[in-house]
This record gives C-alpha cells, sequence and structure tokens, in this order.
C-alpha cells in the first residue's frame, strides 16, 4: 500500500489528461496531415490505401497544380488583396479610432453607438445591394469589391474599435508633450499615437489578413475569370470537366495555399492567438 | 525635418483665429472619422436601405425590373413558401447543435489548458490552429475525409466493423457532418476566450474552497462556473450570431444538399439572389436575417446589463 502517495497521484492525473488531450487532439491535427499526405499521392493511390506515407511520391502534383489553372497568378491576387486590404484597413481605422478615443466633439458617442450597430450584420444582409452598387460602377470581375468591402465593412469597423481602445490607454502626457513641440493633430497622431500602439497594429493587422486571405462570399460573387480568383475560390476549381473533384489536385492545391500560413502561426502563434482573443472580447 | 521651434509652429498653426479650439478639435475629429463614416454611409446604411426597398418590390430574371408589391415577398417567405421554414429549420438546427457543443467543448479543452503543464502551448497550438485555416481548405479537407466508401473516415470505421454512412449524401448525416466539422474548425476561438477568463480568476478563491474542503467538481459549480458568467455570455451571442453567417463552410461541403438538408438562411439568401435572380425575394429574406441578428444582439446587451 504504498502507491498512492499524492505526488504520484498526481502525476498519474497528468498522464491522463495528456493522453486525453492527445486524443481529442487527433480530429484537429490528422486533416493538415491527411491533406499533405494526399496531396502527394497519385489519382489512383489516393482512394486506394489509408496510408499516410504515399506509395509513390507524386511531386508532380504540386507542378500540376500550375499548369491546371492560372494558380500562380491566383496565389498573387490573394496575397496581394490582403496585403492591401490590411494597409488601408490599419490607415483608415487608425485614423478613425484614434478621433474616437481622444478628440471631444458633439456626437462622438452617437457616432460610436451608429458603427458598433453595424458590427454584428452579416454580409449576406446587404450583399445585394452592394453587388447593383459595384455593376453600376463597373466593379464586377475586378477586385475593387474584395479590397472595398472588407475595409469599410464590418471587419474595419471592428478593427476601428481595437483601436480605439488602446488609444485610450496611451497616456496623454506623452501626446501634450508632442504637441507643446509644436506639433500638429496628425503630427501628434502619426509620430506619438501610432507608434505606441503597435500591439494593437499588430492584432488588427493579424486578423484583417487572415479575414482577407480567407474571404470567400464576396470573390464568389464578384469575380468571374479564373486569373483573378483569389485562392479560396480557386481550390475547389480542379475538377475534371463533368465537375468531379480531382482531388490530388485540390489537396496539393490547399497544400500549397494553407502550409505558409501554419508556419507563420506557429512561428507567431502566441501573438496570433492573443490578437484573437483581443477581438473576440470586444465583438 | 525634426521638430520645429515651438514659437514658430504656433504662429503657424494659428492661421485660422476665428476658429476655437474646441472647433478646430471637432472639425479635426471628422476629418479624422471622414473616410470610416464615407465607406459606412457607402458600402452598410444605403446599402441597407436598398434592401429594404428590394424587399418590398418584385424583381427576377422575369420582371427584368423593380415593381412594388409591398409586404408580398414576405408573405410569401412566412406564409406561404414551405422552403423558407425548411431552411429556418435547418438554421436552427445548426445553430442548436452548433453552439452547445463548441461551448462544452471549448470550454473542457479551456479547462484542461488553462494551466501550466509541460505541452500546454503546444495543444493550445493545435486546437487553435484550423482558426487561422480557411474555411475554403478545411471544408476541402474535409469533405474528401468524408468520401462515401472510400474516404478515410469510412475506412476507419471499416476497420472496427463498423459500415460508415456516406455522410455528405443523406440529409441527416450531411448536417451532422457540416456541425462537427464547424465545431473543430472553430471551437480554438471559443477556447482561448474562456482561457483568458479563467486565468482571470484569482487563485486565493481556489486556494480557499480547498482549505474548506470543497471538491474539484464543488469548486467548479459554486465558483468558476458563476464567475464565468459574463464570458459564457459573450461567447453564447458571438457564437450564436457566428452560426447564422456560416457560408463557405456549407457551400464548399455539401452544396446545401442533400434535398436541401443543409440549406441554412445565409446560403439560401445566396441562392436565391446569385443564383435564381429573385432579388426581391432574397432581399425580403436578407431583412429576416437582419431582424433575428438584432435581435439576438439586443437579448445580449439587455442581458449583459442585467448581470453588471
Amino acid at each position: 500500500m504504498d502507491a498512492l502517495t499524492p505526488r504520484r497521484l498526481r502525476l498519474i492525473n497528468q498522464i491522463c489528461w495528456t493522453l486525453a488531450l492527445c486524443v481529442a487532439a487527433i480530429p484537429f491535427l490528422f486533416p493538415f496531415i491527411w491533406m499533405v499526405s494526399s496531396g502527394l499521392k497519385s489519382a489512383n493511390e489516393i482512394f486506394g490505401s489509408p496510408s499516410i506515407v504515399p506509395r509513390a511520391w507524386q511531386w508532380q502534383n504540386f507542378v500540376e497544380v500550375f499548369s491546371y489553372q492560372p494558380f500562380a497568378r491566383q496565389y498573387f491576387n490573394s496575397l496581394y488583396i490582403a496585403l492591401t486590404v490590411t494597409a488601408a484597413t490599419l490607415l483608415v481605422s487608425s485614423l478613425a479610432g484614434y478621433a474616437l478615443a481622444r478628440l471631444r466633439f458633439a456626437g462622438s458617442a452617437l457616432i460610436g453607438l451608429f458603427l458598433v450597430s453595424a458590427l454584428m450584420v452579416p454580409e449576406e444582409v446587404t450583399i445585394l445591394p452592394n453587388f447593383f452598387m459595384m455593376r453600376r460602377v463597373g466593379f464586377i470581375d475586378s477586385h475593387w469589391p474584395l479590397i472595398l468591402l472588407p475595409v469599410f465593412g464590418p471587419q474595419g469597423i471592428m478593427a476601428t474599435f481595437l483601436m480605439r481602445q488602446y488609444f485610450m490607454a496611451v497616456p496623454r502626457e506623452l501626446e501634450e508633450a508632442g504637441k507643446m513641440d509644436g506639433l500638429s493633430r496628425f503630427g501628434v497622431w502619426w509620430r506619438i499615437a501610432v507608434p505606441l500602439s503597435r500591439p494593437a497594429l499588430a492584432a488588427v493587422a493579424i486578423i484583417t489578413f487572415l479575414n482577407s486571405w480567407n474571404l470567400f462570399l464576396e470573390p464568389l460573387i464578384f469575380v468571374s475569370s479564373l486569373e483573378k480568383f483569389t485562392l479560396p475560390l480557386a481550390l475547389s476549381n480542379f475538377t475534371d470537366p463533368y465537375g468531379a473533384p480531382l482531388w490530388h489536385l485540390q489537396l496539393a492545391a490547399t497544400t500549397l495555399a494553407v502550409v505558409p500560413i501554419l508556419i507563420v502561426y506557429v512561428i507567431a502563434q502566441r501573438q496570433i492567438v492573443e490578437s484573437f482573443a483581443l477581438s473576440g472580447v470586444k465583438g | 525635418m525634426g521638430q520645429p521651434a515651438t514659437m514658430a509652429a504656433r504662429a503657424q498653426r494659428n492661421d485660422a483665429p476665428w476658429l476655437t479650439l474646441k472647433m478646430r478639435e471637432a472639425m479635426e475629429a471628422w476629418l479624422f472619422l471622414s473616410p470610416t463614416l464615407a465607406g459606412f454611409l457607402i458600402f452598410f446604411v444605403a446599402p441597407l436601405v436598398a434592401v429594404l426597398g428590394y424587399s418590398l418590390t418584385e424583381w427576377n430574371l422575369l420582371s427584368q425590373q423593380a415593381t412594388f408589391v409591398g409586404l408580398a415577398n414576405y408573405d410569401d417567405a412566412l406564409m406561404r413558401n414551405a422552403d423558407f421554414w425548411h431552411v429556418a429549420r435547418n438554421s436552427a438546427v445548426f445553430a442548436l447543435g452548433l453552439v452547445p457543443l463548441n461551448m462544452a467543448l471549448a470550454l473542457l479543452l479551456a479547462l484542461a489548458l488553462s494551466g501550466r503543464f509541460r505541452g500546454v502551448v503546444v495543444f493550445r497550438t493545435i486546437f487553435f490552429a484550423p482558426v487561422v485555416t480557411s474555411a475554403a481548405a478545411w471544408a476541402i479537407v474535409w469533405k474528401f475525409q468524408l468520401q462515401g466508401e472510400a474516404g478515410f473516415i469510412n475506412q476507419v470505421l471499416a476497420g472496427i466493423g463498423i459500415t460508415g454512412p456516406n455522410w455528405l449524401r443523406e440529409p441527416n448525416w450531411a448536417m451532422a457532418a457540416v456541425i462537427v466539422t464547424r465545431v473543430i474548425k472553430m471551437v480554438g476561438l471559443n477556447m482561448i476566450l474562456y482561457i483568458a477568463a479563467l486565468q482571470a480568476i484569482p487563485r486565493d478563491y481556489d486556494a480557499a474552497a480547498r482549505l474548506e474542503g470543497a471538491s474539484g467538481l464543488q469548486i467548479f459549480r459554486m465558483i468558476t462556473w458563476p464567475l464565468l458568467g459574463p464570458t459564457t455570455l459573450v461567447i453564447m451571442v458571438i457564437t450564436t450570431i457566428g452560426s447564422f453567417k456560416v457560408f463557405d463552410h456549407i457551400y464548399l461541403m455539401t452544396g446545401g444538399g442533400p434535398e436541401n438538408g443543409t440549406l441554412v438562411l445565409a446560403f439560401y439568401i445566396y441562392q436565391q439572389g446569385f443564383e435564381f435572380f429573385n432579388v426581391g425575394y432574397a432581399s425580403a429574406l436578407a431583412m429576416i436575417m437582419f431582424v433575428i441578428v438584432m435581435a439576438l444582439t439586443v437579448v445580449q446587451l439587455a442581458l449583459r446589463r442585467k448581470d453588471t
């Protein structure tokens, strides 16, 4: 009866928890592994064996992906759109967030309430009129809607409130000192408030970038030509002439789209998770 | 450029002496806000008014233009068209399946991962990884794994002697599959919100309760769970509203099928508006969605106020 000292009990307890967590992690982790492994299999093998290691490594899948449709171009589209949206959101939301946090003017509270009311409204509600508007100005089958709608939509407003929250915590004294030194309002914002708000800017950048990178409904509705597709649209577009998915290509392409993001995520895990926590609590 | 001399800058800035400081500040504020407000009016307020207008018209491929029909589209959706209630039921099933499952799992994971032990960061990273993955990629990979006989899931099931269903081809299984895969994708988000809330609970509470001889379960019921109340409320509303927005996931996994078994409201709006071009009807659906989401938001605000 020497077995169950408190220390041993704790150890056993911990081992049980760890085992349970390992089992729970399978459906979260395995799809990624299966994606990579199946992307390396041939069209024949892909349904043949449930083995994780491909029998013959089909590296040419990753070449074929680029010849089947303009995948490089589509990849570039996603990248430049996400970067543009991120830059524009940072600029617009930090300007507005600063005004809401620092400047006193009649109607400030009302404007805040007004904007916040939009946060929860799904984009499906306004997508039809936005479609007709974009059509009128000739933006159909262009990237303009994919840039404008996220920057000024709920995502942009959430960014504004994130920035506002952070600006409110910047010590006023620093800004006063800046004013004493002769900085204009714009100068105070650009030289003092913005540099001090790097953590908030980083959070906004991370969430905005991912949001744009993963955007689906807008590309589906506004873009029709292959060279203008973004990644989420392109991935399911690897099909045979009858529309049945060519899985080996779909999964190879998906691997190419997902793995870089995952690598960045693993490196900057803490920062990324915190950004989401910040925005989630606000919403 | 450097900093200009103080006096010079002051003088320069006062080039409009008829403006009081207060007026100047207000002007600056509106200037700073102008891009956001302009975008808000153009891409949100105007479309919202427009969609209300559209919803009162008959406007489809046949009519080609909008004619005012009053509330006919709402009448059509709510009273006459059985499709709407089928879709509403699907949306309700989706939400009622997704929200409790997501929250329970999120809380469990958070309880397991809020402490500090070796490997805790690895686990958190894994459970959160699907959140940063695009819904398109996630849906494609799961659709692949849930293929009829040849899919990985069914091969595993066959290995232990179970014949799995053709997941995405049978309405009820398809709905279950969509819910579960969505939960796996998004639970990490709620998990970190719960972890943050758990870590904000002072350790003394726990220690004091243990001194009093409370068991782990008692501590959870009497201390932890009540303290998590506000977080639970926020998570519940965010997740519920989020569940109404789910489109890409379902579009790519089941296309709303089979037999419209996974056709939810967001999808139905897209289908009516952009596939069938029933603009008037789709707009009425959009307004209905707007009202539902607003009602949920108001409920949340009311509950939160009562809470504090």
